[in-house]
């Protein structure tokens, strides 16, 4: 096996005593897609700052493409790609004039290289729109762009679908996997369950620890064991109510317009008995598939 | 598809939200182009599609926030355009960027909301224990709100909506940022709300572009630049993809990929992370199943598995939109 492009071991940042990040440790080899799963503050862009020689490790040890994230920041820096989503791109400019200012940023003057991105992202065709006139994916599109201009090995991904609807997502995420099939590696956080779902790997943090590091169907595996249930019955929280109490249900949720509940060795005709028994009509019990939100709740709890 | 084309049985279930034909634009961008909407008592109600699909500019159309160019919205039996106070009185809105007053304590910041809506000092102090006891931050009512975590601000947020006791309640994008957990308590709680007030009859809806939280509404509407493409229940927009979505996983997935998109069978594949998402034409999975099997054993590449599984509200809606890329 290669040498892994991203190599972490017990990476620990403590700001005075709150510890951001929690003696994590993980590898990442090329052209993976890796998922950094958890919510704001869990300690997530802390330690892409720490990656990116941004931000002193407390503790610990970190490489990235080989280069020490201690001494050879700078060296990280030119060869990485970050795409945040709150990065600025000028409304006022079109899609070219902001690829072409910010491939100056990297040295990147060369006019083909230019445009080879834009083709790469789907913005050719669209060089003298201005930004301030494109879709939410588009722009995200754009972003990428300047993320890609310098032609990066590893590209850290933020959040990089927020706010658009399947369909673009999906369009995006087609992009990110032809990179990896050419070799890039690629890091993408999100709080999204729907986003973390497209990685090959997701790692789930809370509050500065990694508490798993999977492919998504081995985390649903391996940490939800029971069964999904949707059942639909009403009253609702009387049948929420009584479903908890039964022995082999792990956990029971209100899910809109159902329950939908986990279990172990609970037959689908003992809840609907029971609920019945209870006075609660059952419409129907469905099998469901466990989410990596399932998965979440389960490690966080 | 026909948009808005559902029937409703008039029951004695009073439906809440009447909005007939919504137009709104903005210069030339027709951010709400011909929207109804019709929202029972006791139901949950998502309005899902991406940032500008024209989600935000129906709620603020709804609330009165913003005057249409066109249709007609009756909240509760008061005309939008006409009643605009009374309208208002019976809805309680959280926006995307709720506000509060970091430096005051929790209480103080429900006190400002209930006085601002016109709640008597003997009514807001009660009323808003028992929203704080509701959503859980009983115990923090002397906290200053720049001290809570997001999870606490967000039920503060939801808790100020509810102080004067609405029987529409608007949430826009309310768990953007959230933690999984945190956003399940959210919804719990309204779930609760529509659930323990059926009496009172309660309607919520809510936006996101996020298909998870979707299927958590009784019923979506899909919106796409300005209009509903498709309304139904959760339940009933996956049945119209029942049985054509296939989960395949192996090694190399891009060989299997390659495989599959080559099926006369197989519409449409999706790489998702460690695995393919087929869908296939209706009636033919087993069909396609067993030919792919056959096709990848021949090929000496690593099948995992492929089964059918549940559609998911994503499939569905990149079914309906799959024409009309933006």
């Amino acid at each position: 096996m290669t040498e892994p492009v991203i190599s972490v071991k017990n990476l620990t940042r403590r700001f005075g005593d709150f510890v951001a990040v929690d003696h994590i440790s993980f590898d990442v080899q090329a052209g993976q897609i890796v998922g950094y799963l958890g919510p704001n503050g869990s300690g997530k862009t802390t330690t892409i700052r720490m990656l990116l020689g941004l931000l002193k490790p407390s503790d610990g040890s970190a490489t990235v493409l080989g280069y020490d994230v201690f001494k050879q920041a700078e060296e990280i820096r030119a060869r990485v790609g970050y795409m945040s989503q709150k990065f600025a791109i000028y409304d006022d400019l079109t899609t070219l004039e902001n690829l072409t200012f910010y491939g100056g940023v990297y040295g990147i003057t060369d006019k083909a290289r230019i445009n080879s991105t834009l083709e790469l992202v789907g913005l050719n065709g669209h060089e003298k729109t201005l930004t301030r006139e494109l879709s939410t994916g588009w722009r995200q599109r754009l972003s990428l762009a300047i993320a890609l201009v310098h032609q990066p090995k590893l590209l850290f991904l933020d959040e990089p679908t927020s706010g658009v609807d399947p369909t673009a997502r999906r369009a995006f995420w087609d992009l990110i996997y032809k990179l990896a099939e050419d070799g890039v590696t690629i890091l993408v956080t999100t709080h999204y369950m729907d986003e973390a779902e497209y990685c090959e790997r997701v790692g789930v943090m809370r509050d500065g620890k990694l508490l798993a590091m999977d492919t998504p169907t081995n985390l649903k595996t391996s940490i939800i064991k029971g069964d999904v249930w949707e059942v639909y019955a009403r009253p609702l929280e009387k049948g929420l109510e009584i479903l908890s109490a039964l022995a082999g249900v792990e956990r029971v949720g209100l899910a809109g317009d159902h329950l939908r509940t986990i279990s172990q060795r609970v037959e689908k005709e003992a809840m609907q008995t029971l609920l019945i028994s209870n006075g609660i009509s059952v419409d129907k019990i469905e099998r469901g598939e466990p989410t990596l939100e399932d998965v979440f709740l389960s490690l966080a709890r | 598809m026909k948009p808005n084309d559902l029937t409703f049985e008039h029951s004695n279930v009073q439906t809440l939200v009447h909005a007939q034909n919504l137009h709104k634009h903005f210069g030339n961008n027709h951010a709400v182009d011909g929207v109804s909407l019709q929202v029972k008592a006791g139901e949950i109600y998502g309005l899902v599609g991406s940032d500008g699909a024209g989600k935000t500019t129906t709620m603020r159309l709804l609330v009165g926030a913003l005057l249409p160019n066109a249709g007609e919205i009756n909240i509760c039996g008061y005309d939008v355009a006409k009643q605009v106070e009374m309208a208002r009185s019976t809805i309680g809105y959280l926006s995307q960027r709720f506000s509060m007053y970091e430096d005051l304590t929790v209480l103080e910041n429900i006190r400002f909301f209930a006085e601002i809506r016109g709640l008597s000092s003997s009514e807001w102090l009660p009323r808003s224990m028992e929203i704080l006891e509701f959503v859980g931050l009983a115990k923090f009512i002397d906290r200053r709100a720049g001290l809570l975590s997001g999870g606490m601000k967000q039920k503060l947020g939801l808790a100020s909506a509810l102080v004067t006791r609405p029987r529409l309640l608007l949430l826009d994008e309310p768990t953007t940022g959230v933690d999984p957990v945190t956003r399940q308590d959210f919804w719990q709680l309204v779930v609760k709300l529509v659930a323990n007030r059926e009496g009172e009859g309660v309607s919520v809806i809510i936006s996101t572009p996020y298909m998870d939280e979707a299927s958590r509404c009784h019923r979506v509407g899909f919106m796409k630049a300005g209009k509903i493409i498709a309304e139904d229940s959760p339940s009933n927009l996956r049945t119209r993809l029942n049985n054509r979505i296939l989960e395949l996983r192996g090694t190399p997935l891009k060989s299997l990929k390659q495989i599959a998109i080559q099926d006369e069978d197989v519409e449409e594949a999706a790489a998702f992370g460690d695995k393919l998402h087929l869908r296939v034409k209706e009636g033919k999975s087993n069909i396609v199943i067993a030919r792919l099997q056959k096709q990848i054993e021949s090929q000496n590449l690593n099948l995992i598995s492929l089964r059918e599984i549940p559609p998911t509200l994503e499939d569905v809606f990149i079914l309906l939109t799959e024409f009309n890329h933006d």
